[in-house]
């Protein structure tokens, strides 16, 4: 019952009109950062902090300031997406998939609101669990190593494969250039420059930001350019802003397997949101009946991934505070903070200050009902965007792009490489490849060959590290469920077929 | 011949205006500290100690940005500055040992150190290992015994590839139990605190680390075995033995601090130091560093070009010696 009285303790600090105030700006102020193609929640927090400092925030209430940021950003970083078809971050990749083609039909009030939705359930339930389970899921991050890592990352390429359809070929080369994207950089383990051709510019690799802003923003300019120049006009803003009970209830079980799936995935330092939302889609569409629309504008599809980020970043709360390693970029920021304050997160942190944490996790339920509340009558304002036309749109997301870009890591040469790596994006979806395949073997190829090579380094080269654990096990027949259940619905399906002629 | 008058004596006019609103004479324009990493780790508390101490103690009257620069730990940030905003009066960027190593081993490009104008530490560090509270290993002696028996027998982790920061405490440490750090079995985690958090998986046995990290794990079950300081720490740590009394002469401190553009006129230079040297002496700042784990250290002028010097030529030495030197 301990629980239940730190958390009124919780909503007492939360809840106190200051600090109420405080999360309503830190979700409005996130909510456009996020929206902003290029600035993501690293880059608001960041921005933030030396505000709260000077503003001389006491530390609960700069906390809940940062943490109302962190998820204001997450929500808005799905509207770009949906309407632009441009992720202002890496998790918000699969919200493209089916959040664009639902806006080009005219849905784009429906897609925005039930994404809003969709990301408060996933807020919830990873808020629920960050009470109910912290302590025990702290041991739980503990037990990833690296062999364990890299068994999640074949998983999740595994999952990759359900994005394949009917071009199974093109999504691997997709997926293979983003692997190879992946090398360039200085090698984590040996602190050699590989492909670097060089230039101190490619010391750390291409930067995401670089690589997903010029795959999606720069060739989707390209393609408007196109279109304008065909004397095509932009989509229409039609129909309703809210999406109806119906679809709320088609999308329900899926909300709710998503949350949990992004939650126990966001614990985990590293991958979290990305490796959430990619799982949850294609496991979601996997288990979707045949004639399902994953790909076309499904609603399911726009659900999965933004109820599974949303409960990731909330999850990624949970090594901060029970551990103080931060489980996202975000974090790292907010443990900075947390050292400016003087405050010590790790498992001391609940007992010596019990105000801050509570104060944090009530916080996070209170800034998720804001943005719910928020957003949804803002679904308007962001869908005249649509309305936008082309020879505004274009120099905007032009200029927008570009300061995200050079806001970041204030270098020209990020512009050159984001306008290069744009053009081959244009190329390559003339072609028809996938882009989110390219930018999913990006990701997860980095941290995937990081922990192979550090598992190896740590087992002197024997390869039995990768299965010597029961969760590695686990994670095993994950993969091979997952490779089978085609090939049984398969089998089933000839079987049906050929009862069906029988007849 | 007017108009070339007139434009010379602009900015002038301009600049009087500026240093009449400003309480502080001489104050550079448009303050600055380049944090030469991603936003959090070391670089940017380095420049938030400076943007905050200068500010509280009333030092510098424009507020001061912190910016980020990644890239190459710092190489970016540092050929920036060296090749592009030479003269920037303004405009701080942050160091720490881990440039200094980097620098040494060649890979900053064509820049070495006599390349940008350093100006003064803030703080310092020192490396460290540390096990689980439940390992065999109680002593410096028990792990040095250990990889003389078998060097493999150990599993260590880092932040940092090999010839980093991290790998360089256990190979100084294999160096002196006379094994090749070659035959180390060593996985390179990312800066922060993942490498803690592998050993508080049981992934790895032995961790390379920092006193500041060590003071930030506190509450995990794990155990500093010793630090590489000359002399003991004070506070929470000074019941970790250094490497000297347990009968190894290794030492590892990590300087913190900043450099300026190598253009950057002595007035001006003079100017940030002054300021620097008001907060160091301040007793409220020194604990201030204390309670955010930096250890005070305040070398400036030619001690800290000595310093520097110094550093980079034991890791080139050090560089050569394990092979790592990029050419």
């Amino acid at each position: 019952m301990d629980t239940i009285h730190y958390l009124g303790l919780g909503f007492g600090v939360a809840l106190t009109p200051y600090n109420l105030i405080t999360a309503f700006c830190g979700t409005l102020i996130g909510t456009i950062v996020g929206l902003l193609p290029g600035l993501g929640p690293v880059n608001g927090v960041a921005l933030l902090i030396p505000i709260a400092f000077a503003l001389g925030l006491p530390p609960e209430t700069a906390l809940i300031l940062l943490a109302a940021v962190y998820l204001g950003c997450e929500y808005g970083g799905r509207i770009s997406s949906i309407l632009l078809n441009i992720p202002g971050e890496a998790s918000a990749v699969m919200t493209t998939l089916d959040g664009y083609p639902l806006a080009q039909q005219g849905k784009a009030g429906i897609a925005l609101s039930i994404s809003a939705w969709s990301s408060f359930i996933g807020g919830t339930i990873a808020t629920i669990g960050v009470v109910l389970f912290a302590p025990l899921l702290a041991k739980w991050a503990v037990a990833f190593g690296p062999a364990e890592y890299f068994v999640l990352m074949v998983f999740a390429i595994t999952c990759l494969a359900g994005m394949a359809d009917n071009k199974p070929l093109k999504t691997a080369m997709a997926a293979l250039i983003g692997l190879a994207l992946s090398c360039v950089g200085i090698d984590s383990n040996s602190g050699v420059y590989r492909f670097t051709f060089g230039t101190l510019g490619l010391a750390d690799g291409i930067q995401f930001i670089v690589l997903v802003l010029g795959l999606f923003s720069i060739s989707e300019i390209l393609v408007l350019l196109e279109r304008t120049h065909h004397g095509h006009r932009a989509v229409k803003t039609t129909g309703r802003m809210l999406f109806n009970l119906k679809e709320g209830a088609f999308v329900l079980a899926t909300n709710l397997r998503s949350g949990v799936v992004g939650f126990v995935l966001g614990v985990l330092p590293g991958a979290g949101a990305t490796l959430a939302s990619a799982v949850a889609y294609m496991s979601e569409k996997r288990m979707a009946s045949k004639d399902n629309q994953f790909g076309k504008g499904d609603l399911r599809g726009l659900a999965a991934p933004e109820t599974a980020n949303s409960g990731a970043a909330c999850g990624s709360m949970v090594p901060m505070l029970t551990l103080g390693v931060p489980g996202s970029g975000t974090t790292a920021v907010m443990l900075g903070a947390l050292t400016l304050y003087n405050i010590t997160p790790g498992p001391m942190l609940f007992q010596n200050q019990p105000e801050v944490v509570w104060g944090l996790i009530a916080s996070l339920f209170v800034a998720n009902v804001m943005l719910l509340v928020m957003n949804v009558p803002m679904v308007r304002i962001f869908t005249r965007i649509l309305a936008v036309p082309t020879w505004a749109l274009v120099p905007a997301i032009a200029i927008v792009t570009s300061i995200g870009v050079y806001a970041v890591h204030s270098t020209t040469f990020d512009l050159f490489l984001m306008i290069g790596i744009g053009v081959c994006g244009y190329i390559l979806r003339k072609l028809d490849y996938s882009l989110s395949a390219v930018l999913l073997g990006f990701i997860l190829g980095g941290v995937m060959e990081d922990n192979l090579r550090r598992a190896l380094s740590l087992s002197n080269g024997e390869l039995s590290i990768l299965w010597g654990s029961p969760i590695t096990l686990a994670v095993w027949a994950l993969v091979g469920l997952m490779l089978a259940y085609p090939i049984f619905r398969a089998v089933r399906a000839r079987k049906s077929a050929q009862l069906l002629i029988a007849d | 011949m007017k108009t070339v008058t007139l434009s010379k004596f602009l900015p002038l006019a301009c600049a009087l205006m500026l240093g009449s609103v400003n309480a502080q004479a001489g104050e550079p324009s448009r303050p600055e500290c380049i944090a030469p990493s991603k936003p959090g780790g070391g670089f940017d508390m380095t420049c938030k100690l400076a943007q905050a101490g200068l500010k509280d103690h009333h030092l510098l009257d424009s507020p001061m940005r912190v910016t980020y620069m990644p890239g190459g730990i710092g190489a970016v940030a540092y050929n920036a500055i060296a090749a592009n905003r030479r003269d920037e009066s303004g405009t701080l960027i942050a160091f720490s040992g881990a440039s200094l190593l980097n620098l040494a081993l060649g890979k900053y490009g064509r820049y070495d150190e006599n390349s940008v104008q350093w100006l003064t530490t803030i703080g310092t560090d020192y490396g460290t290992l540390a096990v689980r509270e439940d390992s065999p290993f109680k002593t410096l002696d028990d792990v040095i015994q250990a990889l003389k028996k078998d060097p493999k027998s150990i599993t260590v982790g880092g932040g940092g590839s090999i010839g980093g920061q991290g790998w360089a405490k256990i190979a100084l440490l294999a160096k002196a139990a006379g094994v090749d750090p070659r035959e180390l079995r060593y996985a390179a985690f990312e800066g922060g605190a993942e490498h803690y958090m592998a050993l508080m998986g049981k992934h790895v046995d032995l961790v390379t680390g920092s006193a500041s990290e060590i003071r930030a794990q506190r509450g995990n079950k794990i155990r500093a075995l010793v630090v590489y300081s000359e002399e003991r720490l004070p506070g929470e740590l000074a019941s970790v033995p250094t490497a000297k009394e347990q009968g190894y002469d290794i030492q590892w401190p990590l300087i913190r601090g900043y450099y300026m553009g190598p253009e950057v006129k002595q007035e001006d230079l003079d100017w940030w130091k002054a300021a620097f040297a008001k907060l160091q002496s301040s007793e409220e700042f020194q604990q201030y560093l204390q309670d955010r784990d930096v250890l005070p250290l305040n070398v400036t002028g030619q001690a800290l070009n000595d310093l520097v010097k110094k550093q980079v030529e034991d890791y080139r030495k050090l560089g050569e010696e394990f092979g790592l030197v990029a050419e």
